[in-house]
């Protein structure tokens, strides 16, 4: 239809003030959407709705975002901080609103997303992308206060660069304690790809030191692969100890620098805790986290089980066999994104497929990957049957270093995508 | 809102809608996660006809063209999605 043709049509509704400046822009009248969080999830989601004609308003208190993925090579030594961060300029530029705040709470029945400041947003749909928050009530010892002298590290920041000048002070026959969590937590792969890196830092810097992984698991995600490399690359220096042998911490003590696990007390000079992690505390407010801590959906539509008209995306929901990762949640927001623009016109989305791949850094020159790919069956996101995998055992330094640089262009492709 | 509006509401966006695209089939709309502008390491998609990436996607399933990565991803698509896909891919670069 030509746009005069269109104007024609629309004149009927003259008593309604609207213009027709964009073919795809119908001024107020637009549905709302409000977005939560404006990490790899909601920033990608933001925009694919603002694209697809939705009126989309972003709550993000940050006016810069700091990556996680890559940040690991922060506190190796070999990245700046800078190359982690990112704005929210180009989505400004497209006509996104962003409200630089606090999303407090929301009532469902009114459709109103309550600020901090007190103010109120309506909505048509509301999509929650808030990503992790520490559950500091869940290893004894371990709250905010002794995050500043055991970083976590888990969101990007202020913690990568305590960790990184901490093992910097550190002296040369150091002890390097990581504490990991049990499943499900943010990045499965993320804490063994620091664990190397760590590792490969010590080697060259502080060869007499150690690295003492205590886990609560006793598999975890491309572990063969990992294995290998660190068999390879850092004998002698990295040590992994499983759920099974005893590397399940039970209790930290910031004072004496112990590491409390069930068989064994462990003295630190420097000490990385990973705690456990849950929705952040919005999902909470909003009713849309259930009682493990993680948002149940729709793996159609990434609708909420628990809310009407409230999508919940990337780390905070429980997408099944997906991994709460950057791709991941930018995979999932461009799924969603549709589905809400089609739900908002009273419309049905077809089943989706959806994509990870988590490269991670054992060495320099040295990457490694999962990937795999998604489908809903009986309700949830599962496999697809024959696809998917981890790079080769065994494959070539030159193979490695060929995934090392595809994971480079990655991380660039994707910052751009979601904020370039 | 009143019904009134809501009716209003919706007929605005859907006409608004003509001009949006049909829904991107199954899988398509995670390729710009790692495929992006042309010159990174990962190749660019834009500029294939939807014929080469159908092929580039078979070739990687049998095995016939090596990958480090895409062999584990094509074999998520029987031909006709990967086909769905591959025309979707080559149609957005002639939109605007
Ligand atoms: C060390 C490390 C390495 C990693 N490496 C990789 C990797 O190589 N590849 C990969 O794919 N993934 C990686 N990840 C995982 C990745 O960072 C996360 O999966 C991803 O950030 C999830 O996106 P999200 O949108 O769910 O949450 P986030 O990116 O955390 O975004 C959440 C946003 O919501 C905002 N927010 C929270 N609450 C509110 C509120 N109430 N109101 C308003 N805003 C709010 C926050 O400020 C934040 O900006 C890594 C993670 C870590 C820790």
């Amino acid at each position: 239809m030509s746009s005069a043709s269109r104007r024609g049509v629309l004149s009927g509704a003259a008593t309604l003030a609207f213009s027709l400046a964009a073919p795809c822009v119908i001024g107020q009248a637009r549905p709302q959407a409000v977005i939560i969080g404006g990490g790899f999830g909601g920033a990608t989601c933001a925009r694919y709705l603002n694209r697809l004609g939705v009126a989309v308003t972003l709550l993000e208190p940050n006016a810069t975002y700091v990556a996680c993925p890559f940040s690991n090579l922060v506190i190796h030594g070999s990245r700046d901080l800078a190359s982690q961060q990112f704005g929210y300029e180009a989505l400004k530029r497209e006509g996104i609103v962003i409200v630089p705040e606090m999303a407090a709470g929301v009532d469902a029945d009114a459709r109103l997303v309550r600020l901090a400041s007190g103010t109120t947003l309506p909505y048509d749909r509301l999509v929650l992308s808030p990503g992790i928050d520490m559950r500091f009530d869940a290893l004894p010892g371990y709250d905010d206060a002794a995050a500043q002298i055991m970083p976590h590290a888990w969101k990007a920041g202020p913690q990568t660069l305590l960790l990184r000048s901490q093992l910097e002070a550190m002296r040369d026959g150091g002890v390097v304690v990581m504490s990991v969590p049990a499943n499900p937590y943010r990045c499965p792969p993320g804490p063994y790809e620091r664990a190397s890196l760590i590792a490969h830092y010590l080697k060259t810097h502080k060869p007499k030191s150690k690295l003492i992984v205590l886990d609560a698991k006793d598999a975890f995600s491309k572990q063969k692969l990992f294995q290998m490399a660190w068999k390879e690359l850092y004998p002698g220096i990295l040590e992994w100890v499983a759920l099974g042998a005893g590397g399940k911490t039970t209790e930290v003590s910031v004072k004496d620098m112990v590491v409390v696990t069930e068989f064994d007390r462990h003295k630190a000079d420097v000490a990385n805790i990973i705690p456990p992690q849950q929705a952040g505390s919005i999902a909470v407010a909003a009713g849309v986290a259930d009682k493990s801590g993680w948002c149940p959906i729709d793996p159609v539509t990434f609708a909420s089980k628990l809310r009407p008209r409230m999508h919940v995306i990337g780390d905070a929901a429980i997408a099944g066999a997906m991994p709460k990762s950057a791709f991941a949640a930018n995979s999932q927001a461009k799924v969603c994104a549709s589905a809400v623009a089609l739900l908002l016109r009273g419309e049905t989305p077809a089943s989706p497929k959806l994509l990870n791949t988590c490269y991670s850094i054992v060495a320099p020159a040295y990457g490694i990957s999962v990937a795999d790919v998604y489908h809903p069956a009986r309700g949830i996101l599962v496999d697809v049957e024959g696809a998917g995998g981890v790079s080769t055992l065994g494959a070539s330094s030159e193979v490695r270093a060929r995934e090392a640089a595809y994971a480079d262009s990655w991380f660039k492709t994707i910052s751009s995508e979601v904020f370039g | 809102m009143t019904r009134a509006r809501a009716t209003v509401l919706a007929f605005l966006f859907s006409m608004g809608s003509a001009c949006a695209q049909s829904p991107a089939p199954p899988g398509a709309l995670s390729c710009s996660g790692c495929h992006g502008a042309a010159g990174g390491e990962i190749p660019s998609l834009s500029g294939l006809s939807a014929d080469e990436i159908t092929e580039a996607m078979g070739a990687f399933k049998s095995g016939a063209r090596p990958a480090t990565l895409m062999n584990r991803l094509a074999k998520g698509f029987n031909e006709t999605e990967t086909r769905a896909i591959a025309q979707w891919l080559a149609s957005q670069r002639s939109s605007p």
